[in-house]
């Protein structure tokens, strides 16, 4: 091996592998369940390259593309967007052990025209908010500076336990 | 005339010129390094305008673009990076030395230069330029590539290994006895050993010294301390690039990343003026006569930086055109090979060697850059695909 390779498994059977890249920085990559690999390349000086593997020569990434903070923030975003909306339809035959749940904000809850953020709800409840209902307006995959208003309803997905978090935070505030 | 308007009027239209041929070189996608050289030569000994009231001048810059250009190489490095490379690509190393030293070597015997310019150009022939090679690679987008990471464990071998390489050959270049070169040798390894160590143990402290967050006094501070420290090596004659570099090998975190940021048009200004100077000092009418020697060291010790790249990416699990990516992508060999050369010539080792490395350094810069693209030729990877499919059909 020509650089110390990390691996890390990052959810069930998938392989994220770190190396180190001596005076540039450091690469990430993906190896989907097809067999192609996908890379992230971390400049020192914080720029990033994305790229995706060639078919033919596994060794070779072609066309990397170099995506400013903004954009990769706003790729994260359509991507993890996509990931809740596919999880949400899947979730009738709750295999998973998951259940979403539409919570109303209560009128008296200490989160009252803060913002979505401030909740710090998947930290403290390991569920997810991934929608607000408003004024019959739907705002999906919600960002954390989002603020909350009167009437809102929050749309969860997490376990049983962790749905009942959400509940008696936005109710209560942190125990 | 007075003396400091000719100075300037001669260093101005010189960077002037500099700064054309380096927009050129862009054009063509060409390292600058072989453009600058060239220049020189042309305002040299032997070439059409003499260059005089600005030599001194050039001579001092030249040396403070040797310092900043191995302290920058420093700055990259973290010291964990170099641990880890040293661990990991030590094999690819080891073959590296062996293959491309040796060719240098045995053509310095040949010419009948002696042994210690053979030491000197197993040095210009063994290091790949670190900077053309890095550049290359981020050009042909290839950061991303599995391959890279090999190329990049067999750059930083070599620079480590210059740490100890330098302060040997400017022992016996100084061409004292036996016994007196044995101790200026076992003095430097020692020195640079415990200059290693406190940069791999102790570079918190050595970084806590400059203030991270404002540019004027990290840029003076980073400078002074390098400079101190590069004479003060340069005083027991460790050479004066290693205690750059081991300064900058000592320096991490935030404060190597906004100094590198400070100092990097200082290190383009100066190392291009090093490049400049080597050209001017370096007999030109002797170019014409070391381009056989050089065009059979290059082809050979392109030939051997093939199979070291080859194997470096062989080892990391690479495939067929990622072994041939990886080998041409090592042959350009740079600012290290005029170093070294720069270093043996001022200390009375034959002078034809200047002009032997001039022309070796231009051939491989030119012809590697060339070289690197041919795997992604389609008639090369078509070629490569033939081959392996016939060798699957006679399994």
């Amino acid at each position: 091996m020509a650089s110390r390779n990390g691996v890390t498994i990052a959810g069930v059977g998938i392989r994220i592998e770190k190396v180190d890249l001596p005076g540039i920085g450091v690469r990430h990559d993906l190896v989907t369940e097809a067999g192609r690999r996908i890379s992230v390349v971390s400049h020192r000086d914080g720029e990033r390259d994305l790229g995706v593997f060639d078919l033919d020569d596994p060794d070779e990434c072609r066309a990397p593309v170099s995506l400013s903070d903004d954009e990769a923030a706003a790729l994260a975003d359509v991507l993890s967007a996509s990931v809740m909306l596919s999880r949400l339809t899947s979730l009738s035959d709750e295999t998973a052990g998951l259940y979403t749940e539409q919570i109303a904000l209560p009128t008296d809850s200490p989160y009252l025209n803060r913002t979505l953020g401030d909740t710090k709800a998947r930290t403290r409840t390991h569920a997810s908010i991934v929608a607000i209902v408003r004024d019959r307006q739907v705002i999906a995959s919600p960002t954390p500076s989002e603020p909350l208003r009167a009437g809102d309803v929050i749309v969860a997905v997490g376990t049983r336990e962790g749905l009942d978090g959400v509940s008696r935070l936005l109710a209560n505030g942190p125990d | 005339m007075h003396e400091t308007t000719l100075l300037l009027i001669e260093v101005g239209a010189l960077l002037l010129g500099m700064s054309l041929l380096g927009r050129l070189a862009l054009l063509i996608g060409l390292s600058p390094i072989p453009f600058y050289l060239v220049l020189g030569l042309a305002f040299g000994s032997g070439g059409i305008v003499p260059f005089d009231a600005s030599i001194e001048f050039l001579q001092t810059g030249s040396e403070i673009g040797v310092i900043l250009l191995l302290a920058l190489l420093g700055l990259e490095y973290t010291a964990t990076e170099l641990f880890d490379s040293l661990k990991s690509a030590r094999m690819p190393g080891v073959v590296d030395g062996l293959l491309n030293a040796l060719p240098g070597a045995a053509l310095a015997l040949l010419l009948g230069w002696g042994p210690v310019a053979a030491v000197a150009l197993a040095g210009v022939t063994w290091v790949s330029s670190s900077g053309v090679v890095a550049k290359l690679l981020r050009d042909l987008g290839r950061l991303s590539n599995r391959e890279t990471p090999a190329i990049l464990g067999v750059l930083v071998i070599e620079d480590l290994a210059m740490a100890f390489y330098l302060p040997v050959l400017s022992a016996i270049v100084i061409g004292v006895s036996l016994v007196q070169g044995a101790i200026a040798v076992a003095i430097a390894v020692a020195v640079v050993v415990v200059i290693l160590y406190i940069a791999l143990r102790h570079g918190h402290l050595v970084s806590r010294l400059f203030p991270a967050d404002h540019a004027e006094p990290l840029l003076l501070g980073v400078l002074g301390l390098t400079m101190l420290v590069a004479g003060l090596a340069q005083e027991v004659s460790v050479s004066a690039a290693v205690g750059a570099f081991l300064v900058g090998i000592a320096l991490s975190g935030r404060v190597a990343v906004n100094a590198s940021q400070v100092l990097t048009p200082l290190r383009d200004l100066f190392a291009a003026t090093f490049f400049v100077f080597f050209g001017l000092t370096t007999d030109s009418s002797q170019l014409l006569s070391m381009i056989l020697p050089a065009l059979l060291l290059a082809a050979i010790t392109i030939a051997t930086k093939l199979v070291t790249g080859a194997y470096a990416a062989k080892r990391a699990g690479v495939g067929t055109l990622g072994r041939w990516r990886a080998g041409f992508a090592l042959a350009p060999r740079g600012e290290f090979s005029i170093v070294i050369a720069g270093l043996a010539v001022t200390s009375g080792v034959e002078p034809a060697l200047a002009s032997l490395a001039t022309d070796y350094v231009l051939i491989t810069i030119i012809a590697g850059t060339f070289l690197a693209r041919v795997p992604d030729a389609t008639w090369f990877r078509q070629a490569v695909r033939r081959r392996q499919q016939r060798a699957r059909q006679a399994v």
